[in-house]
């Protein structure tokens, strides 16, 4: 205990040499911290932005659902040859159906189609609003349920009926406060009656995720026409997942006619497809941190070492008269480590408070929500005192090698 | 017996030069001596002074304080020395220039581990002793040459060191600011201080009770005063 307190005492003595030492020359303090409290600056704020990234994308890849698949022509991150897939034969109907009949292990199938249209209700009236054809499965396997009203049920799918559920930024658009079920929309130059609204998903990337309408698949053909590139979302519980991927591909490559020796002539896209492309995508942001971050500190470094070398050779003298009155090598060593980590930390500290509210700025810029990373923070402060001790450390050797006489002549 | 050298060599090379500061010193100073080093310029006075004060090594020869081989020491023992054993007074004052006469005056404390608030005290006790209490927050560039002294003085008394060592305190003070000081040296060695004096001038060793007289590194006369 005793022994505590007295290292606690010689520590507060240390930072208050440090800190006078510092006062003393403050401009040059000050341009000194510059390297560290950029570098540190830095990494929290890109740091805060990747982080605040990840949970947005996360969080927007979840939307599609971790067991849903889709078949589609193309698959979402190509590889190689995109010629290849250019010549493949789109998804049609007749392959939803046999989907539809024989892949028992989904327990979700919907077929979707899509188009881009003018809607129009009264007076009001908006251009590319996107058309989602679909039936009651949609809700399951795109993971959306009304916010009022219903879905389209199997009932609208049979007949065709002319329905359709309004995603929430289309609905406040087109009727603003008023109570839309039961209205009648245009949808290009077709009334549909209006059932539904859907609970609103937020933005991705900007991008209004509740500004689409979604109508009976039967219908969208009928009307659009029934050759339109479709595409078939299956869906069932996680464990179920591979088995059924295996159930698609046999029933396609059967219904398809692929020779054995032949692979795929269809993609079956899944979510982590693109939770991969992004995560390859943000290793390489980190290491971009780390590169411009550590580039900054090792200058943030130099430039302490350096300053502590002058420092030293300015107080030759001062440290002289300390060591003829009793300081050893290690409270000289101490004295001069502590000037360093001091100098450095300051700098990680207004580094952090910066990077505390560029991280902000930049992510309310984004419209991400999130908050600066405590990570980073810690990794900010972490590096600064680390890069004090390390810069600190031969300046500081060197004061406390000196030699007390030669220094109390030194002039 | 306090102080006790035998053979004392001190040599400095200076380039292919062999410069012998000290030439086979013998000495012996017991508790609470006043002794005045006396020589000319480059008699090898302070080259003396710094080796007794555990500041500098000899080139060869015995160096024996409070019964212990100066030799034998290591850097920390030898930095514990300085600060409990002796307290050193230098022409030059050598204060912290950014630091209060108080900071100055309890710095030798401050390497002994004395708590902040004890400390405060004891220094301010030295600094009312040299007279200078109510200068305590003045730095040195505020004070005259001869309340540097002064200051310099109560930061050699604060550990109450065994042995107090002068080089040519009084030279670079005018005379009556030098009695002065000169005063507080007598006063301390009538309470008791051990204390070495270098200094040039005959009036000043005169208030001493023994003169060792150099030339050329070599002890050419020890006498007691009077
Ligand atoms: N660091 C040194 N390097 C080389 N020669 C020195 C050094 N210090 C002192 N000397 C030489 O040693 C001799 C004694 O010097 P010093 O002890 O300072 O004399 P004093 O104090 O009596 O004037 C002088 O010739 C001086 O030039
Ligand atoms: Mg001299």
């Amino acid at each position: 205990m005793a022994t505590l307190n007295a290292f606690f005492s010689h520590i507060s003595e240390y930072l208050l040499m440090a800190w006078q030492a510092l006062v003393s020359h403050k401009l040059r303090s000050f341009l000194t911290t510059l390297g560290i409290l950029i570098g540190v600056t830095t990494i929290i704020t890109i740091w805060t932005t990747i982080e605040g990234l990840n949970k947005y994308v996360f969080g927007q890849l979840s939307n599609i659902g971790a067991s849903t698949v889709y078949v589609q022509k193309y698959p979402w991150v190509i590889k190689g040859d995109f010629w290849k897939y250019r010549n493949r034969k789109p998804v049609t109907y007749k392959e939803y159906q046999a989907l539809a009949q024989y892949c028992n292990s989904a327990e979700h199938i919907s077929p979707e189609v899509f188009s881009v249209k003018t809607i129009r209700y009264k007076n009001k009236k908006f251009e590319n609003i996107f058309i989602i054809g679909s039936n009651q499965e949609y809700a399951y396997t795109a993971n959306v349920a009304p916010e009022i009203g219903r879905f389209i049920t199997e009932l609208d799918v049979h007949y065709n009926r002319y329905v359709c559920v309004l995603g929430r930024e289309v609905a406040d658009q087109l009727f603003e406060k008023a109570n839309p079920l039961g209205k009648k929309i245009f949808i290009g130059d077709r009334k549909y009656l209006v059932i539904g609204i859907l609970e609103r998903k937020g933005n991705f990337f900007g991008q209004s995720m509740d500004n689409f309408i979604i109508v009976p698949f039967g219908t969208f053909r009928r009307v659009y026409g029934g050759h339109r590139e479709m595409r078939v979302a299956l869906s069932t519980s996680p464990e179920k997942l591979e088995e059924m991927k295996d159930q698609i591909r046999s029933i396609l490559r059967r219904v398809r006619k692929v020779p054995p020796t032949k692979e795929d002539d269809f993609a079956i896209n899944q979510q982590d497809m693109l939770t991969d492309l992004y995560k390859s995508l943000t290793t390489t942001l980190f290491a971009i941190v780390f590169v411009i971050g550590g580039i900054s500190l090792v200058v943030g470094g130099i430039g302490i070492m350096n300053i502590m070398l002058v420092s030293v050779a300015e107080r030759t003298r001062e440290i002289g008269i300390r060591k003829a009155i009793g300081a050893t090598r290690k409270n000289i060593l101490s004295q001069f480590l502590f000037e360093a980590i001091v100098i450095s930390s300051i700098g990680g500290f207004i580094g952090i408070v910066f990077g505390f509210f560029a991280g902000n700025v930049v992510l309310s810029q984004m419209s991400l929500s999130g908050t600066v990373s405590l990570t980073s923070i810690l990794i900010g402060f972490g590096f600064s005192g680390f890069v004090g001790v390390l810069a600190g450390f031969y300046p500081a050797y060197k004061a406390a090698s000196l030699n007390p006489i030669d220094s109390l002549r030194y002039e | 017996m306090l102080i006790h050298v035998e053979n004392l060599i001190k040599i400095y090379q200076l380039g292919k030069v062999q410069v012998k500061a000290l030439d086979n010193i013998n000495l012996t100073i017991d508790r609470n001596e006043y002794v005045a080093v006396m020589g000319p310029s480059g008699s090898g006075k302070s080259t003396l002074m710094n080796i007794i004060g555990c500041l500098d090594v000899p080139t060869s020869g015995r160096y024996i304080l409070n019964d212990q081989d100066v030799h034998n020491l290591t850097d920390d023992e030898l930095a514990h020395i300085r600060n409990k054993e002796i307290g050193f007074v230098f022409q030059t004052f050598n204060l912290l220039p950014r630091a209060t006469a108080l900071h100055n005056v309890e710095l030798p404390l401050i390497y002994n581990g004395t708590p902040r608030s004890k400390r405060r005290e004891i220094a301010m006790n030295m600094l009312e002793r040299v007279g200078l209490a109510d200068r305590a927050n003045h730095r040195p560039n505020e004070l005259s040459g001869g309340q540097r002294q002064r200051v310099a003085i109560a930061r050699a008394l604060v550990n109450n060191p065994s042995l107090i060592l002068a080089d040519e305190p009084t030279g670079n003070l005018d005379s009556k600011t030098g009695e002065e000081i000169m005063q507080i040296f007598n006063e301390l060695n009538e309470a008791g201080n051990t204390i070495l004096l270098v200094t040039h001038e005959e009036d000043i060793a005169r208030q001493t009770k023994r003169i060792i007289r150099l030339l050329d590194g070599q002890v050419i006369k020890d006498e007691m005063n009077q």
